[in-house]
């Protein structure tokens, strides 16, 4: 299938005894060879499609088409010209490069799907920002499918959940995970009980978070029936931002040790003895030498945890149940985070006979939310700059 | 504001390996003391016993007696940080605070146990330690900036400053010029005779010219072999170690002969 590039490149090959040239370069393809093998795959897979289709061209199959003609073009073709050790090292070289591709697509197509929907909504109805679903009915969305009234509500008690119940997190997860790799670098000495934290440790890297919320559910239980009460109304207190930060403690306390027992690792030991060799106590040692030398890594693996969970949508759901109106405060009354917001318009629209309104209302959700965790990733990226230490002043 | 170094039948181990044996030592005070011998025999180990750096490393223990001015520091009940505040250290590699300025670093001692202290007696502690490294001429107009951002002879000069900040009684140096050039090893070979003044010194160095140059006393150490434990060959004057050693080994080694 390859035969008509084939055929070009031979009669353009430098012949070996040809006109004087480096030695050094002969046998070798010209530099536009790579450009002939793809235009010909691409002419060749655009006849192919459109004689598989029928009619009916696709897109999508064309680009396979091609990109597997090419891969197999240039392998003939490096193949004849030149030898086999090259030819393969092209097949590896494109393969890797078709893989990098493969995995952007998915990639570049969320982000593109979630601005293409969400973007206009957001622009159009900026207050979905500040306002939130209290008094939201359906026939509100009724009115807006069908009389094409304005969007009402908003997710602003979205934003205040995901916010406090992520704060509530870090603030547990933070200290706990800190201290738990502080113990494992600074004070273990590989014993049986430090090898089965790291072990129990990496177990819980793994766990489902469903798993997590119920965790949580079942610990906030046991503490309010035992301490409180086991009235209807006491149970009732079970569900709170409170509990849903204890299960993404759960799964980000694991993110936080093993990232921060890597920087730990790293700092070098000359430091700890400059500073024991100073007359410094360990601890102080600890927590003026060795945590600000790692400080960077350890404040960006922080804000890539906190990334990681807050787009957690089922131990928020179990946790923290489903609230319409807004509420700052996570130690009672149910909250709603973006997630759980996004997931129940979409599965339990207001309307359920005009899903519309509510399907745009969570576009934009999802909008903010993916935002939400560039906007870390970013501040992982600065933080980590800031806190590195400084290398100038030479 | 120096003291004297005493070892009595000092055994050093690394967990049950003996890496030192019956080292009995008696440095003056006030004197620049050098370490020499093969490498693995045991002069960095023993060094570190003095200040009771040995034991930060797991399983690494001392016995015997090390005596500072009389005071055993093995004693039960010796705290070693107690031990490490009257006696300082300089390592191989110069290792200042990464994070740190130039200032602050020389405070470290001070700062990073807790101390407050006004800016006036902050900046004397600075001029003072820094003309004491003689590095206050070349750094004065660039205290704030990291430490690590000077030259490899500065920095290890800054190192020295550090250690001095804290007033030690003895100061101890882990081959402190061997990753340095000619003319930074000067500079801090002339310190060293400048510290002699104040403090006692002492010196691990592969380089057997500059323990010519800088110790009034040599140590030769030796092995007899790989996982036997290294030993105090000979003790005497400089000038005594390297023109009339008692010892046929030392005189081996100092020759350039082996074997």
């Amino acid at each position: 299938m390859t035969t008509s590039t084939d055929t070009t490149q031979r009669g353009s090959a430098p012949q070996p005894g040809g006109t004087r040239k480096n030695s050094l370069t002969a046998g070798q393809m010209p530099r536009w060879t790579w450009i002939a093998v793809a235009i010909g795959a691409l002419v060749l897979a655009a006849g192919l499609t459109a004689l598989l289709g029928g009619g009916s061209f696709s897109w999508t199959g064309w680009l396979i088409f091609a990109a597997v003609l090419y891969i197999v073009g240039m392998y003939v073709t490096t193949y004849a010209i030149e030898n086999k050790r090259r030819a393969t090292d092209g097949i590896w070289r494109n393969l890797v490069w078709a893989a990098f591709i493969l995995a952007l697509i998915p990639l570049v197509s969320v982000v593109w799907t979630v601005f293409a929907n969400g973007l206009p909504t957001l622009l159009a109805n900026p207050q979905l920002l500040w306002t939130d679903m209290g008094g939201v009915t359906g026939a509100d969305d009724i009115a807006t499918q069908n009389e094409g009234a304005s969007l009402q509500g908003g997710f602003l008690h979205g934003l205040a959940g995901t916010l406090m119940i992520t704060l509530m997190a870090t603030i547990i997860s933070v200290p706990i995970g800190l201290l738990t790799s502080i113990f494992l670098v600074e004070y273990s000495r590989g014993g049986w009980f430090s090898r089965s934290i790291v072990f129990f440790v990496d177990v819980m890297t793994g766990i489902p978070s469903i798993v997590a919320g119920l965790f949580a559910f079942a610990v906030v239980e046991l503490f309010i029936t035992t301490f409180i009460g086991e009235s209807p109304r006491h149970v009732q207190m079970i569900k709170m931002g409170l509990t849903a930060a204890i299960a993404l403690s759960v799964l980000m306390i694991p993110v936080v040790v093993r990232s921060t027992e890597e920087m730990l690792r790293v700092v070098p030991n000359e430091l700890r003895e400059a500073s024991y060799a100073l007359g410094v106590r360990k601890w102080r040692t600890i927590f003026k030498v060795v945590l600000p030398t790692a400080m960077s890594g350890i404040a960006s693996g922080i804000t890539l945890a906190i990334a990681r969970v807050t787009g957690e949508t089922a131990p928020i759901l179990v946790t923290a149940g489903y609230a319409a109106a807004t509420n700052w405060n996570p130690f009672s009354e149910w909250m709603t985070a973006l997630p759980v917001f996004i997931y129940r318009q979409l599965m339990n629209p207001t309307a359920p006979a005009a899903g519309l309104p509510s399907a745009d209302r969570a576009w934009a959700a999802a909008l903010v939310l993916i935002v939400i965790v560039m906007l870390l990733n970013l501040a992982a990226r600065i933080i980590a700059k800031a806190f590195a230490p400084k290398k100038t002043g030479r | 504001m120096s003291k004297r170094i005493e070892a009595i039948d000092l055994n050093v181990y690394y967990g049950n390996f003996l890496a030192v044996e019956g080292v009995n030592i008696n440095i003056e005070p006030r004197s620049v003391t050098a370490f020499i011998g093969p490498s693995g025999c045991g002069k960095t180990t023993f060094l570190r016993t003095i200040n009771r750096m040995h034991e930060v490393l797991p399983g690494a223990r001392a016995e015997g007696r090390l005596l500072l001015d009389g005071e055993d520091v093995y004693a039960t009940g010796v705290d070693p940080v107690t031990v490490r505040t009257q006696v300082g250290m300089v390592f191989q590699r110069p290792n200042p605070f990464p994070t740190m300025s130039i200032r602050d670093n020389i405070l470290a001692g001070h700062k990073l146990n807790g101390a407050r202290m006004s800016r006036s007696e902050a900046d004397g502690i600075v001029e003072k330690s820094l003309r004491g490294a003689n590095l206050w001429n070349e750094v004065k107009d660039r205290l704030d900036k990291p430490g690590s951002g000077l030259s490899g002879g500065q920095q290890q000069r800054l190192c020295i400053a550090r250690s001095i900040a804290v007033e030690p009684d003895v100061i101890l140096m882990d081959e402190p010029c061997s990753a340095l050039d000619p003319i930074s090893t000067l500079a801090i070979e002339d310190l060293i005779n400048e510290l002699k003044n104040e403090f006692t010194v002492v010196i691990v160095t592969h380089n057997m010219q500059q323990a010519a140059r800088v110790a009034d006393k040599t140590a030769f150490f030796n092995i007899a072999g790989t996982g036997k434990p290294g030993k105090l060959i000979e003790y005497d004057e400089t000038s005594v170690i390297f023109n009339n050693p008692a010892n046929k080994q030392t005189e081996d080694y100092v020759s350039g002969r082996f074997g």
